[in-house]
């Protein structure tokens, strides 16, 4: 009973900190700004999964956090390879 | 152990049977068609790991011995610097003053910078910026912060994980 | 025994929420990207192995256990990775790391001194 409430608390709170990561996503100002808060809320997603696993009692969720971290993980590094390239691209465009 | 740990073969047939171990256990399922994408993507896992050049380095199995001492002592600095960023992030003042320390490490081989590197994002209040040529670039978020990288604790003690 | 275990657990729990929170309050209210990257990283690890541990202590030894701490040493292994690569793609597109709170949102991702500050 005790254990159910506090695995909903904490999920409340992981969610609540998901609206903030979203918050800051809307408004950036900068392009990293707005990748950052997509990885805070990849992380969480994962926390929230384990979490829900227990609150439900399905421990399949478990699974999906594993490959969500996964998935979440090379996400975050071929976006930046992508902004990242661009930008030296338009450097070197500026440079000629 | 440590005497045939420099063989290739040593090193991917320890890799195959961990990737493999893995397999059984998250499938839990023994029939034959599932053994053989099992061992499919065993030998795609092998081949890749080849390809970026995984069994060319040193092996770091032999590192590993020393990692759980690095990790207590990790694990202590995180629980500190965790707490001073939360009182920071909490304090109506935001009493924040971003540093950034450039200091040359004393780590050679990537394996010992690349765990140096991690373990100061690991701990809240310091990021590493730029790795680049034995120097590091990491931003503080308090001078407090500062001093502690400035001291190079991290720094020996990453340096020890990977001295033989 | 059952009993401090349970009650363990809660309080990892609550505390990590608590992380949580304070970290997600972090990355709206620190002024730039350097800074935020601090309070997603507080997210990242604290929160990551308080909530994990606690849910490991009311899984006892179990399958769901280890797949728990798989989970954990894949977080902690590749957070730092993502925000170093987040931290280096900043500084290399040219963000000055140096600036403090009193140019908030002046940066705005423009690319000119970017290449200078590798080398």
């Amino acid at each position: 009973m005790l254990d159910n409430a506090i695995y909903l608390v904490v999920s409340i709170a992981i969610l609540v900190t998901m609206g903030l990561a979203m918050a800051r996503a809307i408004l950036g100002p900068t392009v990293y700004d707005r990748v950052l808060a997509a990885n805070v809320f990849g992380t969480k997603t994962v926390l929230l999964l384990s979490v829900i696993a227990f609150l439900y009692g399905r421990p399949d969720f478990l699974d999906l956090a594993l490959t969500y971290a996964l998935i979440n993980f090379v996400g975050i590094l071929a976006v930046l390879q992508f902004f990242q390239s661009r930008s030296r691209t338009e450097a070197k465009e500026a440079k000629d | 152990m440590p005497t045939n740990s420099n063989n290739k073969l040593y090193r991917v047939l320890l890799l195959g049977a961990v990737l493999a171990a893995a397999w059984l256990f998250w499938s839990g399922l023994y029939k034959p068609h599932l053994l053989a994408l099992g061992a499919l993507s065993l030998g795609l896992s092998l081949w890749l790991a080849h390809r970026i050049g995984t069994f060319r380095e040193a092996s770091p199995f032999s590192t590993m011995l020393k990692l759980p001492r690095f990790w207590a002592w990790l694990l202590v600095e995180i629980v500190k610097s965790s707490i001073d960023v939360a009182r920071v992030i909490l304090d109506p003042k935001l009493p924040i003053s971003p540093t950034v320390v450039e200091f040359d490490t004393v780590c050679k081989g990537p394996i010992s910078q690349v765990i140096l590197g991690n373990a100061i994002t690991l701990s809240p209040g310091t990021v590493t910026l730029d790795v680049y040529a034995d120097r590091l670039k990491v931003h503080c978020l308090t001078a407090q912060g500062a001093e502690a990288i400035r001291s190079g604790e991290a720094d020996r003690r990453a340096a020890q994980i990977t001295e033989f | 025994m059952e009993l401090t275990l349970d009650i363990l657990s809660f309080v990892l729990m609550t505390t990590g929420g608590a992380f949580v929170l304070i970290g997600g309050i972090g990355a709206l209210r620190l002024p730039n990207v350097y800074t935020r990257l601090h309070a997603a990283s507080l997210t990242d690890t604290m929160a990551s192995i308080l909530i994990i541990a606690g849910i490991m202590l009311q899984a006892g030894f179990s399958l769901a256990a280890i797949k728990l701490l798989a989970i954990l040493i894949f977080l902690l292994l590749t957070g730092p990775t993502a925000s170093y690569a987040i931290a280096n793609a900043a500084l290399l597109s040219g963000l000055d790391p140096q600036c403090d709170g009193s140019t908030v949102g002046a940066a705005d991702g423009d690319d000119e001194s970017g290449e200078e500050l590798r080398s």
